[in-house]
């Protein structure tokens, strides 16, 4: 079990106003993922929920029991930190052992248990080794060992693979995933990357300034974005926006067109908007193509990687219509 | 330092004060050997001439030189234990944030920019005097018998003394090393049910580890040679209770102006400094490397 809600949590450093209020609710079993810019309170969030931080207001409940004033080891929440935070005079054995240590588990339970969640992350020739000989990845792997001998109700991730280089990034993102299909534990993840929020997460938190701008499956957030902000968060390269007159003409304060959702030609017959070709990001299977459009700024398109654009060519562009998100003045979808 | 050519250079530059250092140390060690050996007494000008073994003969079998050693080890002993643990308690009590915490440091500081002598004519006199010392008074207000402690307890005075001027050392080295500690360790360590005490244990402790061996090792160097708070306070009195190797050394080469065996005690000083320095880096040093 480990369903967390939050309600009406509030956050402040003194004066400054962190989370001005947020109100959640994590199912148990679910894969979370809290994204958004630095400094919009995403880590403080899961610092909350941890009980590493007191909250200023509002109430967390995990399974329901009122846990906001409970010191974060009796909330039974395991957490795998940015830095890893292993201990470093210890083997990888003891930093595994150590919470069951801490909760005065028999010796031939620490064995068996350590024993398992070695195996299941690769780590058994590793265990008499101390940290500062491993890898980055080894060292992360520990650290998730460290949290899963607990049989914690649920994880928390804070930016845990920010440290590592971009190939390791993919495989430890596949790694962890594949850990939540085999444990089925309740997993709330802190990022700032928008591919890791997708790839990994059941549901999405975008964070933004300390609010919660939306919170829903992978596919809505892309599909059906409730703001600018989400829209233009979610989806890499960035959505393109189009203010003023053009914009007017679909009853909108400003479009959004995805860089996915457009059709390129040579010919103006075929193109609503005309542009220069700036620099084209050539990355085989793709390729980026940033145009300079007239009248409306700079615009990223992608397209398929056998484009022969050069710098400088003329090029039209059609939005595909059925893909024109409209937003009002306040920025909300339409 | 790549080339023959840059290596000869070094060598060439620094050997000016490599030669300096050198005569610093070897004509003194060699004087004191060579007078170790020698019959030279002030007193009587007229006795000269190699001496033999005499004079080491003379030390050693002295009853007063095994009670210096044992005074030695206790003063040593006594002020490392003192200060390595009320140090760390001190550093983790600094390391909490409190108000005004860096004039408090500053004042916690302050005991070891006394000079040694000055030091001990403070606590002779501001405490420890059973007439008019602060101790005296506390006594006296709750109706006790006044201690004299420079009669009564002539080593835990001097003990007490040394360690009022080393916890600072202690206390600064050791604070360091605690704000050093990763706030996501001890944040992990929180997480995995590690209540303050365990904390400090499996956590803090090993940390700091490194610190309290270079704390123990530095000042065990000085604190061997301990000598102007015997001198201001005790004089080494009552008897040899309160006599260190160093201070047997002052007494047997000037107060008795026996400079052969004076430098004989000197010469064995040395010998004892560094089994206690072998000792100590068999027993601690293995925290240092790594």
């Amino acid at each position: 079990m480990g369903s967390i809600s939050l309600k009406n949590v509030k956050k402040s450093f003194g004066e400054v106003q962190i989370i001005p209020d947020i109100s959640l609710d994590i199912k148990d079993g679910e894969f979370v993922v809290f994204v958004g810019p630095s400094g919009c309170g995403k880590s403080t969030l899961l610092r909350l929920i941890a009980g590493l931080e007191d909250t200023t207001a509002g109430t967390i409940l995990l399974d329901g029991e009122d846990m906001t004033k409970a010191p974060p080891a009796r909330r039974g929440l395991a957490m795998v930190f940015q830095s890893y935070a292993l201990y470093p005079h210890m083997t990888v054995r003891d930093n595994i052992a150590f919470p069951l240590k801490m909760a005065k588990a028999s010796k031939e339970e620490i064995d068996k248990k350590v024993e398992y969640a070695a195996r299941t992350l690769n780590l058994s020739s590793y265990l008499d080794r101390r940290p500062r000989a491993l890898s980055g990845g080894q060292r992360q792997r520990v650290a998730i060992g460290r949290a899963i001998v607990r049989e914690p109700k649920a994880f928390l991730f804070d930016e845990p693979l920010s440290n590592l280089d971009a190939a390791l990034r993919v495989n430890m993102r596949l790694e962890i995933t594949e850990l939540h299909q085999q444990l089925k534990t309740t997993m709330i993840y802190v990022t700032h990357d928008q591919v890791e929020a997708m790839t990994m997460a059941d549901r999405i938190v975008v964070l933004n300034a300390g609010n919660v701008e939306q919170f829903g499956s992978p596919l809505d957030l892309y599909k059906k974005p409730a703001n600018r902000f989400v829209a233009g968060f979610i989806g890499s390269p960035k959505m393109n926006f189009v203010d003023g007159p053009e914009a007017a003409k679909h009853n909108a304060h400003s479009i959004g067109v995805r860089p996915e959702h457009f059709k390129l030609s040579k010919t103006a017959e075929a193109g609503t908007w005309k542009g220069k070709v700036g620099v084209a990001e050539q990355l085989g299977s793709d390729t980026f193509l940033h145009v300079h459009v007239d009248g409306l700024g700079l615009m990223t398109i992608r397209t398929d990687g056998d484009q022969t654009f050069s710098h400088g060519d003329d090029v039209y562009l059609t939005p595909d219509q059925t893909r024109i998100y409209r937003f009002d003045a306040a920025g909300k979808a339409i | 330092m790549a080339t023959a050519q840059t290596r000869t250079l070094s060598r060439i530059m620094m050997a000016p004060a490599v030669i300096v250092l050198l005569i610093w140390m070897i004509v003194p060690l060699v004087m004191t050997l060579w007078f170790s050996f020698q019959n030279y007494s002030l007193i009587n000008p007229m006795m000269t001439g190699f001496a033999g073994w005499a004079n080491y003969l003379y030390v050693i079998g002295d009853p007063s030189f095994t009670q210096s050693l044992v005074n030695t080890l206790i003063l040593v002993g006594g002020v490392l234990a003192i200060t390595v643990i009320g140090g760390t308690f001190l550093a983790l009590l600094l390391d909490q944030p409190i108000w005004g915490q860096g004039i408090l440091r500053i004042i916690v500081i302050s005991p070891f920019f006394v000079m040694p002598p000055v030091a001990a004519l403070i606590w002779k006199n501001g405490f420890m005097h059973p007439g008019y010392g602060m101790l005296g008074h506390l006594w006296k207000f709750f109706g006790l018998q006044p201690v004299d402690w420079f009669n009564q307890y002539p080593l835990f005075s001097v003990i007490v003394i040394v360690a009022w001027q080393w916890l600072p050392f202690a206390t600064l080295i050791l604070l360091t090393a605690l704000q050093s500690l990763s706030e996501e360790q001890r944040e992990a360590a929180e997480m995995d049910g590690a209540n303050a005490i365990n904390r400090f244990y499996y956590i803090i402790l090993p940390h700091m580890a490194r610190s309290i061996t270079i704390v123990i090792l530095i000042q065990t160097i000085f604190l061997l040679g301990i000598f102007a708070e015997i001198r201001v306070t005790t004089g080494g009195g009552p008897g040899y209770a309160s006599t260190n190797i160093a201070f047997l050394v002052f007494r047997t080469g000037i107060l008795s102006n026996d400079i052969g065996a004076g430098s004989a005690g000197g010469v064995v000083a040395v010998v004892i400094a560094n089994v206690v320095a072998f000792f100590l880096m068999r027993a601690v040093g293995k925290n240092l490397d790594a």
